[in-house]
């Protein structure tokens, strides 16, 4: 057996799509601590090159110079963004990043249509399972597109609907695709029919995410995400390849188990969130709420300083305002401060803070915030009574006492930051506007609450400068 | 004639049906690698599992290098696919390393050594 016939037997090529799967899944659990992350995701990185030259071992290689444009062009285009992007616009790259992966998947199935006349060369599974991963593809990219396009406020966040052709138009697509789909299956062999599918498929994406307001998206994205797995696990089944069909259906479980939680903490079912943003209903609540009775107390940066500086603890509760003023920083120097005179400082993690599960510790890792001073949703509940000052730093539905004790408030029974139950609370905030979820807040017309208007960022800086004084 | 057809049927079934075994135990090794995972790393495991579904690029490869006589038209389209999915895996793994490296402790001494730097 010569070296060249060796390199590119089939089984000695299954060995080496094994040894790159098992380190995704090494990889993988490696992500699951803090410690070992890091070393997971380049263990996972590695894997991928080892699945990749396993893949150009083939006897007759062709189209060698589309091969290294399409590999050297892509890792082009994706280092700088990568590298450049700013952590708070971390949710909307990883959209777009996930979009690519289901255009490609369906670009793939479109490509083994024209080359296998229609499939007409391969047995029906092939077909069935293509069909499949150009329809979720298809799907999925259109769909991160709308994700990326509202998180990078290219279009509004807001929910938008057909109205009452909402639904017909989304059965209809997703009908069509289907329709187009078992046509091809049944042997059907124009292109348009394929094309149509793809159409058919995306539009129904569009008209996925579109509905949903900008609370919800990361609930969306990580559904789109596991999608995408599903679809790239199709894809190996019917192109015979292991280790497409191991990394894409890990994906796709994880995925959905992730999906699972992020809905669940956030009092939602991931049928709630696809069927339509909060719209309608929401809207009458808060109306009947009203403007909320109880006075706002506004307070200034130097009694905050004051007021922090003689607690024994301090728990800091973030939400995406935080990152919006990209204040990470300054409440990074902020708490050294507070430290420096004794205070216990602690960071609140809401599972949904933010705009992605995970978001706020990623900013606040980013600032150096050691990783056992923030904790977890569950762990930091039962400290709020012996906390002197929680001080919320942009953040408002999962503070909202409503979820607790108000029955027909929308986001009732959804699991919250005990803050209220804090000796006294700090709220910044830029204006008395109302979160995503668009309800009234009792937290804000508490006695125990003071509220700090202002830009985040530039709030904690003149509350620091006043620390610094004292 | 019949007896190949039926062997080479026989064939395409097995490898089907291995193919949907590789596919229904790697979903429940997924769930089992994944469901440990805690909240605060849910960001960086969504991206993480993001650049590992990168993997579609070698579907593209695959048709690419495979493919002795396919027209100019597929000929782009498999281009396209395999940008799309280059810069998934690529782009996939470098964010997540860099969200990552922000949880790594770094020693006393080296923050320390860095400041000089970061004032100037």
């Amino acid at each position: 057996m010569t070296l060249a016939s060796f390199l590119t037997d089939t089984n000695f090529k299954t060995v080496l799509y094994m040894v790159a799967f098992a380190m995704f899944i090494y990889g993988l659990s490696g992500l699951t601590g803090p410690k070992t992350a890091v070393r997971g995701n380049r263990i996972a990185a590695a894997g991928m090159v080892i699945a990749v030259v396993t893949t150009l071992l083939v006897g007759d290689f062709n189209n060698v110079v589309l091969i290294v444009a399409g590999l050297v062009v892509g890792t082009a285009i994706a280092v700088p963004a990568a590298q450049k992007v700013k952590m708070t616009a971390m949710p909307q790259m990883v959209a777009l990043f996930n979009g690519v992966g289901g255009g490609a998947v369906a670009l793939i199935a479109w490509a083994e249509f024209r080359s296998t006349e229609a499939f007409g060369l391969e047995p029906t599974y092939v077909a069935i399972f293509s069909i499949f991963s150009a329809i979720i593809g298809s799907v999925s990219f259109w769909g991160s597109n709308v994700a990326f396009a509202k998180l990078q406020e290219l279009i509004d966040g807001k929910p938008r609907t057909l109205g009452k052709l909402q639904l017909p138009a989304q059965v209809l697509t997703l009908g069509g695709a289907i329709g187009y789909g078992v046509a091809i299956i049944a042997g059907a062999d124009n292109e348009l029919f394929i094309v149509g599918l793809l159409v058919a498929a995306g539009v129904f994406g569009l008209l996925l995410v579109l509905p949903i307001g900008g609370a919800d998206m990361p609930v969306v994205i990580s559904l789109l995400n596991a999608f995408t797995g599903l679809a790239a696990a199709a894809a190996g089944v019917s192109l015979n390849n292991p280790a497409l069909i191991v990394a894409g259906m890990i994906v796709g479980a994880s995925g959905t188990i992730l999906t699972q939680q992020m809905a669940v903490a956030m009092n939602r079912t991931i049928t709630s969130v696809i069927v339509g943003g909060f719209g309608g209903s929401v809207e009458a609540a808060a109306g009947a709420t009203g403007a909320g009775g109880g006075t706002v107390r506004s307070t200034s940066a130097s009694d905050v300083a004051i007021q922090m500086a003689y607690a024994r603890q301090v728990v800091v509760v973030p939400g995406y305002g935080m990152a919006v003023s990209q204040a990470q920083h300054a409440v990074r120097e902020m708490a050294k401060l507070l430290e420096a005179k004794g205070v216990e400082v602690k960071y609140a993690i809401h599972p949904v803070a933010g705009r992605m599960p995970g978001h706020m510790n990623v900013l606040l890792a980013e600032a150096d915030v050691p990783y056992e001073q923030l904790k977890e949703m569950d762990d930091i509940n039962g400290e709020f009574p012996r906390t002197d000052v929680s001080i919320v730093i942009g953040a408002n539905d999962v503070t909202n006492p409503d979820a607790r004790t108000k029955a027909d408030s929308p986001i009732y029974g959804m699991p919250i930051l005990n803050v209220d139950e804090s000796q006294s609370i700090i709220v910044l905030k830029r204006s008395m506007s109302s979160g995503y979820a668009g309800i009234d807040n009792p937290l804000f017309v508490n006695p125990k609450t003071s509220m700090l208007f202002g830009d985040a960022k530039g709030s904690i800086t003149e509350v620091t400068e006043e620390l610094k004084a004292l | 004639m019949t007896l190949i057809a039926a062997a080479s049927e026989t064939a395409t079934a097995s490898l089907l049906v291995q193919n949907l075994i590789i596919l229904v135990l790697s979903g429940f090794v997924g769930y089992a690698v994944i469901s440990k995972v805690p909240n605060t790393l849910h960001t960086p495991l969504m991206s993480g599992t993001n650049a590992i579904h990168g993997i579609v690029v070698l579907g593209g490869l695959l048709l690419l290098a495979e493919g002795a006589d396919l027209g100019t038209g597929t000929q782009i389209i498999l281009f396209v696919a395999l940008l799309f999915g280059a810069i998934n895996v690529v782009g996939g793994f470098v964010v997540t390393d860099r969200m990552l490296e922000m949880f790594k402790q770094k020693p006393k001494e080296l923050v320390e050594a860095d400041e000089p730097e970061v004032s100037k």
